[in-house]
């Protein structure tokens, strides 16, 4: 696979990638204008992305291991003392590997 | 939503607005720059060239929709649990769209509705604080998503070719770079004891649908799960 390489299915898919996510943008302005999202609607929608992440590295945790879990650990620390991304990352996979090296 | 009171003077869509929104979104965009080189990075890990990295970046401009989307990539592309888990992660525009609404709602349409495709979390945060300050800048929210859009998009191609040099990725602990990045995300979203509930209920949910059905639908399953916890909650 070359740099360049444009995969007509896969330039379909990122379209309608695309295209799903700016309805998604102007949704709300268009949507408000018809109705008042409720409480319960709002709730359930801010709380959406946080689960949804939750439940992507969920099973991938518990299926990693303790080098996992350890390093985890750390990432999650370390993002809450700097509030650095590249902190965090290079902490955690520093515990990672350490714990892989051991065990 | 947004109080009456609050910044709903004259909208103006000017050229001075945008540089403002450009001007105080860099250090954000910047910041922002750091997550496309991961991207850039797991892109190509999963098998997409940098090419096809750079127009998701560029067409797609969602980070955690895409992300995602990289984190499910497979040979075949399961393009259903794709497309769907991006629109599901996406939702939440909708909401931060409607927010917007008070001020978008009196420019023009063009200018409206292209300035949502600039719409993330940090562009919304930023444009959200200065309208309701009563700036009437309606165009700070293109100007700070262009700032934010070159850092993404140039961000993802460095991050691709770097991803292009790397051999086994197990070797350097790069198969945990995703999960790390996803708890980062986590860490950031997390809001407080609230919190605790819906995702301890997507977390479960996650893992053990992961145990008893094949491919990713645990995802769905799980964050689904999860955002219904909080609607029954509020409900009560």
């Amino acid at each position: 696979m070359s740099v360049a390489d444009l995969d007509p299915v896969v330039v379909g898919i990122i379209i309608v990638m695309a295209l799903l996510t700016y309805l998604t943008k102007v949704g709300g302005l268009w949507l408000l204008g018809h109705v008042e999202p409720s409480d319960r609607v709002d709730a359930g929608l801010s709380v959406l992305p946080g689960a949804v992440v939750v439940a992507i590295v969920g099973p991938e945790l518990v299926a990693g291991g303790p080098s996992a879990w350890l390093g985890g650990a750390a990432v999650v620390l370390l993002s809450r003392k700097t509030g650095s991304l590249l902190a965090a990352m290079v902490g955690g996979i520093g515990v990672l590997l350490a714990v892989r090296a051991v065990v | 939503m947004t109080s009456d009171s609050d910044g709903r003077g004259a909208v103006t869509f000017s050229a001075a607005g945008a540089r403002e929104g450009f001007r105080r979104c860099l250090p954000v965009a910047a910041g922002v720059g750091g997550y496309g080189l991961v991207f850039g990075v797991v892109a190509r890990q999963a098998g997409l060239s940098t090419a096809e990295a750079a127009l998701m970046s560029a067409t797609v401009f969602a980070g955690a929709a895409q992300l995602i989307a990289v984190e499910l990539w497979a040979d075949p592309i399961p393009v259903v649990a794709v497309l769907t888990t991006v629109a599901v992660v996406n939702a939440r525009y909708v909401l931060m769209g409607a927010a917007l609404r008070p001020w978008f709602a009196r420019l023009g349409l063009r200018e409206a509705y292209g300035s949502m495709f600039f719409l993330i979390d940090e562009t919304w945060a930023l444009a959200m604080g200065d309208l309701t300050e009563g700036s009437g800048r309606g165009a700070f929210l293109l100007g700070s998503g262009v700032a934010v859009w070159l850092f993404w998009v140039a961000a993802t191609v460095v991050g691709a070719s770097v991803g292009a040099a790397i051999g086994d990725p197990s070797q350097y602990g790069l198969d945990f770079v995703l999960p790390a990045i996803f708890l980062a995300i986590a860490t950031e979203l997390w809001d407080g004891k609230a919190t605790l509930l819906p995702w301890a209920v997507a977390f479960l949910v996650a893992v053990v649908t992961a145990d008893v059905f094949p491919g990713r639908w645990y995802i769905l399953a799980g964050g689904i799960a999860g955002s219904l916890v909080e609607v029954i909650r509020v409900s009560r």
